[in-house]
């Protein structure tokens, strides 16, 4: 298995920067950002993801998908990462598709999946229950086809029309439930964050569940298998952003001039941008490494996932922090983009676990 | 036996000084400071947030304790710098704020006290202690950030006053300065660190304008500020004409030490205990190991570095002074800021990063860690005190 892109994959990389370079540059985030859109996503760019096929890059051809992979979804995102598209790719296709796909079954992937395929379905995902995310804290009970609990940074939790929440039931069992958004007993309370995206807070008091997903080997695995998979996808989109505020910031340190001389030619800045440049260059290997290891089904996901959200984590906050660095005055403001990356930076690491959660994962995977 | 005379002296000062603050110290103003929203600034339109600010600093002003270590002529309180060492401590153990935040107080004046004539010393330096005068600080330019000798505003000598042109920019609350001290070119012949001077603009004089520059915080502090045909005073030269540069100099060793922290009266909440409070703790330990290092490396960094403030100021008394030791205080202490925001924003996970909302306060803590991404720029980047340290501390030769 070459560590490189087929042909195919290299296309759709190509298509979806086209498509991102006419209507969704890090200007369309800031006009959602200045006039509070209240979806905190452009519809119309989501509608054309969606003929494109990219909302159904994960999921197969029965359920209307393309059945293209996550290597592909991964160019997708990090694509998007590169001019920090919002969009429901995330929640709808990366979490809650790939929860349905692993855990759903025949009858649960017919129902939801063709609609998450066509872009028509947001789906959100619940897991978290604190400003950390720990997936060994759910204290959100199932007892009689009911949910109650409350559920923190729910990316798009505020134009979902269905919850994928994560339960436990009366044995302690962790499972991952359907609701409809529209089921009595739900309070969304959206949160407007640093990087312009929205989270929501989600309540649920004695909310009716459609569906539980419980085709998977076992519950506990399928929650952790969706998050890795969501991990490494997280990371390819970081990847995306750390490359662009990387050559933005090559690009002025070539422009600008101090001293009579372009800054890029002192050698203080040179090392440092050649230092971040192996690192990108180690980042490249772990999300292309780690994407094709989601759609071998290695068993090495686990490890692999925390990897890559570990490293990649740790660079996008170096490379943002010296973007703004090298960029001197100018970089403090709201007008030059360099900083949306920073901001960005942070939500991202911290969404599915930032980088000490998942070195700590790690030293605990092999009982260190 | 002198020396023992003095020591008592010192006991007894210390003694009445924590007194006079625990008494006269209201109870807000020992409170952590929010922001630069929740200081008494001063000026034309100087206000008072609460009437707290307004009782702490008439208090300070009537003990002459806004400028403690200036000569009284000047408005200062003469003390001598155990004195005012002592008053430094005492404030820091109560958590006093500074009655007046001030550019003149931190900035301009150890300038002036410097460079200037008596009259102007007297005229200036009074309205900074009185507050009437809110300064900021036109140094850099388009063209002239890290290059500050490159500055291109010009004043020409039109016999009773300078005509002011060019543009700054960066100006830290430009907008709310009633009076900017500028770097302005008066000779464009002689190579460029000598043609420049040291000249005090009134932001009221016709055709000095700003504009507020928002900042990646959401805030706009800052402004570019615009000099059209300005007619500046001759008087309001400082020094001499070609001696701005070194005034300049000068002044920024103070504003080094100001942002690396030095003279700050206000403690911070010390890391670990944020890190107590929004994070697990098992048994006395943090279950984030990473974390836990993180922050323990920080506080060993953070109390010595303070540990060599003290003793730099003590070899300073001594007689030991080192310009360039200003350089590295400014890189140490903002990196250590910078490192203390991105700890805290850790500690408090997805929660500091909300921008918006009562229970988040508005995003405060997001909004000042981004803030805190300007600290190792302004003054002068960590690149440029780096540079001078390698210069001028260590002697290496440059190319
Ligand atoms: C929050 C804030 C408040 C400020 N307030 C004021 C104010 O009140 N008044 C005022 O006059 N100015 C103010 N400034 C401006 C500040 O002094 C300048 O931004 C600073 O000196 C850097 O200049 P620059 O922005 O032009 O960056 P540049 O000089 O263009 O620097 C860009 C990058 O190149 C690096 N670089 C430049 N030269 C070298 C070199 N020789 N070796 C290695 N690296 C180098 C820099 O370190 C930086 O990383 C403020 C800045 C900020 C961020």
């Amino acid at each position: 298995m070459a560590l490189i892109l087929t042909e195919e994959e290299q296309l759709l990389k190509t298509s979806a920067s086209e498509l991102f370079k006419s209507k969704a540059q890090i200007a369309a985030l800031r006009k959602l950002r200045d006039e509070k859109d209240p979806l905190g996503y452009s519809k119309s760019l989501w509608k054309e993801m969606s003929n494109l096929g990219l909302a159904g890059l994960t999921i197969s051809e029965a359920y209307g998908g393309l059945d293209f992979g996550y290597v592909g979804l991964g160019q997708v995102l990090e694509t998007c990462g590169r001019t920090l598209v919002a969009s429901p790719l995330v929640s709808t296709v990366l979490l809650s598709g790939t929860a349905i796909q692993l855990g759903g079954n025949e009858a649960q992937k017919k129902q939801y999946l063709p609609g998450i395929a066509s872009g028509d379905s947001i789906f959100a995902f619940a897991m978290d229950e604190g400003k950390h995310h720990n997936p060994e804290n759910c204290n959100t009970k199932i007892t009689n086809n009911l949910i109650s609990g409350n559920k923190t940074m729910v990316i798009d939790g505020h134009v979902a029309n269905y919850f994928i929440v994560a339960v436990k039931d009366e044995k302690g069992i962790s499972k991952l439930v359907v609701v409809n958004a529209k089921n009595e007993g739900i309070l969304v309370e959206k949160i407007e964050m640093m990087d312009s995206r929205n989270l929501a807070n989600v309540r649920f008091e004695n909310v009716k569940v459609e569906d539980i997903l419980d085709s998977y080997s076992s519950s506990t695995n399928l929650i952790e298998n969706v998050l890795d998979v969501a991990r490494i996808g997280l990371a390819a989109e970081m990847l995306g952003g750390i490359q662009e505020a990387f050559s933005r910031t090559i690009a002025y340190l070539k422009e600008r001039r101090q001293f009579g001389v372009p800054i890029g030619s002192f050698q203080a800045l040179q090392h440092r941008a050649a230092e971040m440049f192996g690192e990108i260059e180690l980042c490249k290997s772990v999300v292309i490494k780690s994407l094709k290891a989601i759609d071998n089904q290695s068993d090495d996901l686990p490890k692999m996932a925390s990897l890559a959200k570990a490293k990649l984590g740790e660079t996008y906050k170096r490379v943002s922090n010296e973007g703004i660095q090298m960029f001197g005055g100018i970089g403090m403001t709201d007008d030059e983009e360099i900083g949306f990356f920073l901001k960005r930076a942070r939500v991202v690491q911290h969404t599915l676990g930032d980088t000490n959660f998942h070195l700590d994962r790690l030293a605990k995977m092999k009982k260190y | 036996m002198e020396a023992t005379a003095d020591k008592k002296d010192l006991k007894k000062f210390r003694k009445e000084t924590r007194e006079w603050l625990d008494a006269n110290c209201p109870e807000s103003m020992r409170q952590p400071i929010t922001g630069p929203e929740d200081v008494y600034w001063g000026g034309r339109n100087g206000e008072f947030k609460t009437p707290d600010f307004k009782i702490w600093f008439e208090k300070m002003h009537a003990k002459k304790w806004i400028a403690p270590h200036w000569e009284k002529q000047y408005g200062g309180g003469g003390l001598d710098r155990m004195e005012y060492k002592i008053l430094t401590e005492e404030m820091s153990r109560l958590g006093c704020r500074k009655p007046l935040f001030s550019f003149g107080l931190s900035m301009l004046g150890p300038a002036l006290l410097k460079f200037a004539t008596e009259e102007q010393k007297i005229k200036y330096l009074n309205d900074i202690v009185d507050a009437k005068i809110r300064w900021g600080q036109g140094y850099s330019e388009p063209g002239a950030g890290s290059d500050l000798a490159n500055v291109q505003t010009k004043a020409e000598d039109k016999g009773d006053h300078y005509l002011v042109n060019g543009q700054k920019v960066w100006t830290s609350y430009g907008e709310k300065a009633d009076m900017i001290f500028c770097l302005v070119r008066t000779d464009v012949e002689v190579p460029k660190h000598h043609g420049i001077s040291f000249l005090l603009i009134d932001m009221a004089t016709d055709g000095a304008t700003t504009r507020p520059i928002k900042l990646i915080s959401g805030k706009s502090p800052f402004c570019e500020t615009f000099y059209d045909n300005v007619k500046v005073p001759k008087e309001n030269l400082i020094g001499t004409e070609g001696q701005g540069w070194d005034i300049a100099k000068y002044l920024l060793t103070h504003e080094r030490q100001m942002i690396g922290g030095i003279g700050e009266t206000h403690v911070p909440t010390p890391v670990s205990d944020i890190a107590k409070k929004y994070l697990e703790i098992k048994g006395d330990v943090m279950t984030d190991a990473v974390l836990r290092a993180e922050i323990a490396k920080f506080e060993m960094d953070e109390a010595i570095f303070d540990m060599t403030i003290e003793r730099v100021i003590d070899e300073a008394k001594a007689g030991n002074n080192s310009g360039a030791l200003s350089s590295f205080f400014k890189f140490y202490g903002t990196e250590l800021n910078k490192r203390r925001y991105e700890i805290m924003v850790a500690c408090q996970g997805i929660d500091g990063l909300a921008w918006e909302g009562e229970q988040y306060n508005h995003g405060a803590i997001a909004k000042q860690f981004l803030r805190t991404k300007g600290n190792s720029i302004e003054g002068g980047t960590s690149e440029i005190q780096l540079n001078i340290i390698s210069k001028r501390i260590l002697g290496l030769p440059t190319r």
